[in-house]
């Protein structure tokens, strides 16, 4: 049987899914085995989260809604470890939202 | 002969200059597809090596770009279509080439600052791979040079010694890119949008990365003349520093605001807002560039800066088109362009567009304290049609229970007409003199006119003149006023203004020290 989550997330971060939070996201996404996708819309188009081609491709500036989905062993923890990154602003500290 | 561009980081440097568009040596093609994958694979490889032995001696931001360029690097997403082409019969460099350039396309047509700067990025990670392939080790960055080119790559900044100077002189080039970000940090002179020469210019150069500009074959009485200046930043860097975060007190104890000009929204990343009393002028040319932005990434823009500035004021301009900066499907063409359909009277002209604007403004109005100026007016009537416009704009959001705010209107001191007759323009909320502008119809000299730059003086006593009357009739009549062009900037004009009245400066953010500094020496 295999796992499926999906959940919902705003971009707080200063300027959005950018450069260094996307190496995080991706790095993260790829700790499951999961398969991973993310979408700036419900109806996508989706996105694999493992690629930070494809995540920077999303362009998704401060105040998207994030979407993200995952299929497989994992599923769970996958959505919601991205979740709580996003919401932490991917841990970066105010000097490094600055000047990125 | 002296080249005017935007100033990206403060400084001088005097240094040969080092072409930065050499074309890269030519690839020879492999024998078959498999082995045109296989050296673009191994150049991706290799590439990859040598930014993972440039992260281990960079700091934190320069760590973090390099971070992501292997990221993309080791990427699949990012070799696929450049791998599959070459199956079909393309050599590796052209495969690679045609699929980051489309990659870039992609970043450049984004309608935010932030990802078409990362094109800047992606250029740098094609040519790193495309070096790697083409085997070249090519010609290295002379140390103390001044750089110049179209535009930067990270991978270049980062390889070149600045330890003993140098700098940064670029075509195009954006003051929000990672490398202009680096170059800050660093302090490393850079200037950019410098435009195209008929020749590319070589030998000797001087770079003013304070102003904004290039002195390519200097005579020796520049050259004088340019090291002074060098050496009076320098000093004057060295003492400004402590000003920097303190409010603005001349030497008699009288406070003077000094705000910051911006250009970008992206601008205040690097700006502490503890240092500066809030935006005196927010330019939206920006947001025009290539195409007309829509009310949602207006909104976008503005709310960002408010947000950053908190309960400081922002004063933003509504769109100064026309002149010499042209908008295609906005601006029009016409033989004078400085003394034509330019500022408010274009949004006038235009309304459709200048609503848009003006919805944004509205919305954008609740999230800080916005202030919304508007650009060349020259009579009351232009100032009324505007501000009526707000106020049908306000009662349509209302109608539709859109969250605004109206903000105080005000207009800019540009054209001699409302210098000369203040009196007419009481109702406005507040006055901003436009001091470029101003002194350039004062003095029927073109801003963008090098053989009558010495004409284009703000301290000619009838600029000043017009200054002193302005902020004495806002004294009088309780409206603040404001002066937001380069000369507040301008340590040595800063005492003119002062003297002329002026309590309340805007100036470009790296000259916010030197300007606290050059008050603080002022008697009145």
């Amino acid at each position: 049987m295999s796992a499926s989550a999906e959940a919902t997330v705003l971009i707080t971060h200063a300027v959005g899914l950018h450069a260094r939070p996307s190496v995080k996201f991706t790095k993260l996404a790829k700790s499951f085995a999961a398969e991973v996708e993310v979408a700036v819309a419900a109806n996508g188009p989706w996105f694999d989260a493992k690629s930070i081609v494809k995540v920077m491709a999303a362009k998704a500036p401060k105040g998207t809604m994030l979407h993200i989905r995952a299929k497989g062993d994992g599923a769970t923890q996958a959505v919601k470890a991205l979740v709580d990154l996003v919401q932490r602003d991917f841990d970066e500290d105010a000097d490094h939202a600055r000047s990125a | 002969m002296r080249v005017e561009g935007i100033p990206a980081s403060p400084g001088y440097a005097e240094g040969p200059l080092f072409d930065l568009d050499q074309p890269p040596a030519s690839y020879k093609a492999k024998a078959s597809a498999e082995e045109e994958q296989a050296a673009l694979v191994s150049a991706i490889g290799k590439a990859v090596g040598r930014l993972a032995a440039l992260v281990e001696t960079a700091d934190g931001d320069a760590a973090g770009i390099l971070e992501f360029h292997i990221a993309m690097l080791e990427d699949d997403a990012l070799s696929g279509p450049a791998l599959a082409a070459i199956g079909s019969g393309q050599p590796a460099d052209a495969a690679w080439r045609a699929a980051l350039d489309n990659e870039i396309a992609g970043y450049e047509a984004s309608d935010q600052d932030y990802f078409r700067a990362r094109a800047a990025d992606l250029r740098d990670i094609r040519d790193q791979v495309l070096r790697a392939l083409s085997e070249d080790s090519e010609a290295a960055t002379p140390p103390g040079a001044i750089l110049y080119g179209d535009d930067i790559a990270p991978t270049r900044f980062l390889e070149t010694d600045w330890s003993i100077g140098g700098g940064i002189a670029l075509k195009r080039g954006s003051t929000a890119s990672h490398v202009a970000m680096l170059a800050r940090s660093r302090g490393v002179p850079m200037v950019v949008g410098l435009g195209d020469e008929a020749e590319t210019p070589t030998g000797a150069a001087l770079l003013d990365a304070e102003r904004g500009g290039i002195i390519f074959s200097p005579s020796p009485a520049e050259i004088e003349t340019f090291r002074r200046s060098a050496s009076t930043f320098a000093d004057r860097q060295g003492a400004a520093r402590t000003f920097l975060t303190e409010p603005a007190v001349t030497k008699a104890g009288t406070s003077v605001r000094v705000q910051v000009n911006i250009a970008y929204p992206s601008d205040v990343d690097g700006i502490e807002i503890e240092s500066c009393d809030g935006v005196g002028l927010m330019r939206t040319e920006f947001l025009f560039g290539k195409t007309l932005p829509d009310e949602e990434t207006q909104y976008r823009a503005y709310r960002k800066v408010l947000e950053w500035a908190g309960d400081k004021p922002v004063t933003i301009r509504t769109v100064d088109a026309g002149g010499d900066k042209p908008v295609p499907g906005f601006t029009v063409e016409e033989t004078n362009p400085f003394l034509g359909l330019r500022g408010i009277r274009l949004s006038l002209k235009r309304r459709d567009i200048f609503r848009v604007q003006i919805r944004a403004l509205l919305r954008a109005a609740i999230h800080g304290n916005l202030k919304v100026m508007f650009p060349m007016i020259a009579t009351p009537e232009e100032y009324s049609h505007a501000a009526a416009l707000f106020a049908e704009e306000q009662a349509a959001l209302a109608a539709q229970g859109v969250a605004h705010r109206l903000p105080p209107l005000g207009i800019m001191v540009e054209v001699p007409s409302v210098a000369l007759a203040p009196e007419d323009f009481a109702d406005v909320a507040f006055l901003s003199i436009g001091s470029n502008d101003l002194t350039q119809y004062v003095m029927a000299a073109a801003r963008d006119n090098a053989a009558v730059a010495h004409l284009n003086a703000v301290r000619n006593p009838a600029v000043l003149r017009l200054i002193a009357a302005i902020t004495a009739f806002g004294r009088e009549r309780d409206i603040p006023v404001s002066l937001c062009g380069d000369a507040g900037g301008d340590p040595a004009a800063i005492p003119a203004l002062l003297e002329a009245g002026l309590r309340d400066l805007s100036v470009a953010p790296a000259q916010l020290a030197m300007a606290k500094a050059a008050i603080a020496d002022i008697p009145v």
